[in-house]
């Protein structure tokens, strides 16, 4: 289970176990090819953001009644399993909601998605609009295979305000007075920070900081472009130890390893003051919102971009998470079926579904977009969410979305190794030299 | 996910025609044919996709030969995980086999006071894996849980976190949810010892200890391998519950066959080395449920009852 899908809670983690059991088959019947002169879209449920898509689909075939889009929303786990059948039988949907990078790659490589760079080139208004940085991650060799859309989602570092002025401490504004906060709030029985880390991309968060901020975007850009023993560079060792200091120094609170994300007890930690800051994506807003009572509304909440490393070589300006939502077009479908998936492309983003996403605590990856988010009740963290992806010089894609899935599982498997302290940094780097390029 | 072996029955020649007229071997078809179609010809998928690089995205299968094998083989995740698997197994079979016994035994008397508690015992059975694993890693959960709620600190411990615990944690539950179901098998099997060896032990003067221990576990023999059997072999595929439980944390120290296998083909889309481990799973449990059938001697098929 994924970030993306904030909301879904236990039920889901069941659905997925009890699909998962029983092989990969999802809802059945109704393959992806739509009927002649119809196009499908599969997408995510769950709130906020299926009555988005729904919304914009809705406009959409109102618009254009003779050449409509057939929208089939699934829950996240069971969406991957159902969409990688689809892909595996020849009967995928149109449109293919995803996360690009990695993801995207695989689907490139089996030749299932569409090549979009000239259509881009053709329509440079639909390109122009959008932020820059979206367009990293629907990128494969050179080439554009899917359209950025949504919101941007980096990932922020959240504070406790109450907690913090009870005990007359300052947010850190460094990775040394991250560690010197540690003991502080240990020794007033506050956790330092809220860790979800049996979901283990909850864990990469941190390494995904700290290699920036260490090392700048080229130590993990190395890993990405698949050059030999990249993970062994001294300033990736150097990273990898930092971060096993924290949890040595008791940083994290206890029992984080069997906490999963899923189930917002990492939020939780935060909002009830058991824990004092929370490294998480923007979305956490929404979540805390929603489960936290008044804590937003008392003006609790405090968030700040990751901090420098002292020395280090990153811009702490940079950021990492989702730099938006991707859609690609199937290769399988009829060119009438592209088609309308192009003229839909064109139509997303429009004002009513920018303000809808805003409405969820959003940012739309629309440039200016901040011009629309003074309304909002929550704009002070989403002008806040604006400023940390526009001014960021590098928004690097988190590394599971990145890299292959096979390489992102054998990550995932080494990150939990790794904050459980059964390997140590060499040991990471070897296990995961082992898989660059793969 | 389950591929248990078929229990085949292997009648003496010739006494097939039991009711008399003709053969009644079209009675076996129905089964035979469903068990090829669901359980032999998916298992050859599984056997000719192990020499495969298949990332289960494309539709075409690109084959590889020995690749996924060497790869497999080759892991040191596979002996991990190959012992993470057999110590559930001989732990859950170690807690399971003496309790549900012992409550087989108990629940065997006709008592109606005993009717009721079968009842109440049988409870975890009816519920879904998955709903027992959530329940328990809500209960279990070291801020929110029981632990943190009620107090005791015993009780606050990083049950999920810790790989020893978590290993301990999900051998309890396996036995939580199965004792039930193979007390049930006891309790049939004490049922069918007949009374009359215990009117002759207790007339030779033995006591219900020596009774237990003289007739009811003897007695029990082929009830405790066909239990076993199901334990042994049942946990090779337990995945729902470890699934939701540590998802083979914390830092892969419940990561058993049945998880690395899901996280291989359907996490990190390797197909072939996934159907490798798939196939070893098959023959490690076809090579068990052997076994224990081995242990149970040739005699099967004799009554053990007296006067038989």
């Amino acid at each position: 289970m994924k970030r993306r899908n904030f909301l879904t809670l236990g039920a889901g983690a069941a659905a997925s176990a009890a699909l998962a059991a029983c092989g990969t088959s999802g809802p059945a019947g109704g393959g992806g090819t739509a009927k002649a002169g119809e196009a499908s879209y599969w997408f995510l449920s769950g709130p906020p953001g299926e009555s988005v898509r729904t919304g914009a689909v809705e406009r959409f075939n109102k618009a254009n009644p003779n050449s409509p889009i057939k929208p089939t929303a699934f829950q996240n786990d069971a969406y991957k399993d159902k969409l990688k059948t689809a892909l595996g039988a020849g009967q995928p949907p149109t449109i293919i909601w995803g996360w690009g990078g990695g993801g995207l790659k695989s689907y490139v490589d089996g030749g299932q998605v569409e090549d979009l760079t000239d259509w881009f080139g053709q329509n440079a208004a639909v390109k122009d609009r959008l932020f820059p940085a979206s367009f990293g991650p629907a990128t494969i060799n050179g080439k554009i295979y899917a359209m950025p859309a949504e919101t941007v989602q980096p990932i922020v570092l959240f504070y406790n305000k109450q907690v913090f002025a009870d005990n007359n401490l300052t947010p850190p504004q460094s990775w040394g007075e991250i560690m010197d906060l540690v003991p502080k709030f240990n020794a007033k029985g506050i956790a330092p920070f809220s860790l979800g880390g049996q979901s283990r991309w909850t864990n990469m968060m941190w390494l995904e900081f700290l290699f920036d901020r260490i090392g700048g975007p080229s130590v993990f850009g190395d890993v990405f472009e698949g050059k030999a023993n990249a993970w062994s560079n001294p300033l990736a060792i150097d990273a990898l130890t930092k971060i096993q200091d924290l949890i040595k120094a008791d940083g994290f609170v206890k029992g984080f390893s069997s906490i999963t994300a899923d189930s917002n007890a990492d939020q939780a930690l935060l909002y009830k003051g058991k824990a004092a800051m929370m490294l998480h994506g923007s979305w956490s807003y929404g979540i805390i919102q929603a489960q936290g009572g008044s804590f937003i509304k008392d003006g609790k909440l405090g968030y700040m971009n990751f901090p420098g490393v002292d020395g280090g070589k990153g811009d702490p300006n940079d950021t990492v998470g989702n730099a938006g939502q991707y859609l690609s077009i199937s290769s399988k479908a009829s060119a009438e079926q592209k088609d309308i998936a192009k003229k839909f492309f064109t139509s997303l983003l429009d004002d009513t579904e920018q303000s809808d996403w805003i409405k969820t605590g959003g940012v739309p990856i629309i440039k200016g977009a901040d011009a629309k988010l003074a309304s909002s009740p929550d704009a002070d963290f989403l002008k806040f969410v604006y400023g940390v992806a526009s001014n960021a010089k590098v928004f690097a894609q988190s590394w599971d979305q990145a890299l292959s899935p096979t390489a992102a599982e054998t990550l995932l498997s080494n990150i939990s190794k790794l904050f459980t302290q059964s390997i140590g940094p060499q040991q990471f780097a070897d296990n995961m030299n082992a898989v660059i390029g793969k | 996910m389950t591929i248990a072996p078929p229990v085949v029955r292997t009648a003496p020649p010739g006494s097939n025609n039991a009711g008399g007229s003709g053969s009644v071997s079209w009675m076996a078809w129905p089964a035979l044919i469903a068990f090829t179609l669901f359980g032999v010809v998916p298992l050859l998928g599984v056997l000719v996709l192990s020499f495969s690089s298949w990332t289960g995205q494309t539709t075409d299968i690109p084959f590889s030969g020995l690749d996924s094998w060497r790869t497999v083989l080759a892991d040191p995740d596979l002996p991990h995980a190959l012992w993470v698997t057999f110590l559930i197994m001989a732990l859950s079979w170690l807690v399971q086999t003496p309790l549900s016994i012992l409550i087989g035994v108990f629940l065997a008397a006709r008592h109606r006071y005993r009717a009721v508690l079968a009842v109440l015992y049988f409870i975890p059975l009816l519920l879904s894996q998955a709903a027992i694993s959530i329940t328990y890693k809500a209960l279990l959960d070291p801020n929110f849980g029981l632990g943190a709620g009620l107090g005791f600190p015993f009780l606050q411990q990083d049950w999920l976190g810790d790989g020893t615990l978590a290993l301990g944690v999900v051998v309890f539950v396996v036995s939580w949810q199965f004792i039930p179901f193979h007390s049930l098998i006891y309790q049939g099997g004490v049922r069918q010892i007949p009374a009359s060896m215990y009117e002759a032990a207790q007339i030779d003067g033995a006591g219900r200890i020596r009774q237990f221990f003289s007739i009811t576990l003897p007695q029990l023999k082929y009830t405790i391998i066909t239990s076993s059997t199901l334990m042994v072999v049942g946990s090779l595929t337990f995945f729902d519950l470890i699934w939701v439980l540590t998802a083979g944390g914390p830092g892969g120290a419940t990561q058993a066959l049945a998880v690395d296998m899901y996280q291989r083909g359907f996490k990190a889309n390797l197909m072939g080395p996934a159907s490798a481990i798939a196939v070893i799973l098959v023959l490690v449990g076809l090579l068990l449920a052997l076994g224990l059938r081995r242990l149970g001697g040739r005699d099967q098929a004799d009554s053990q009852l007296e006067g038989a």
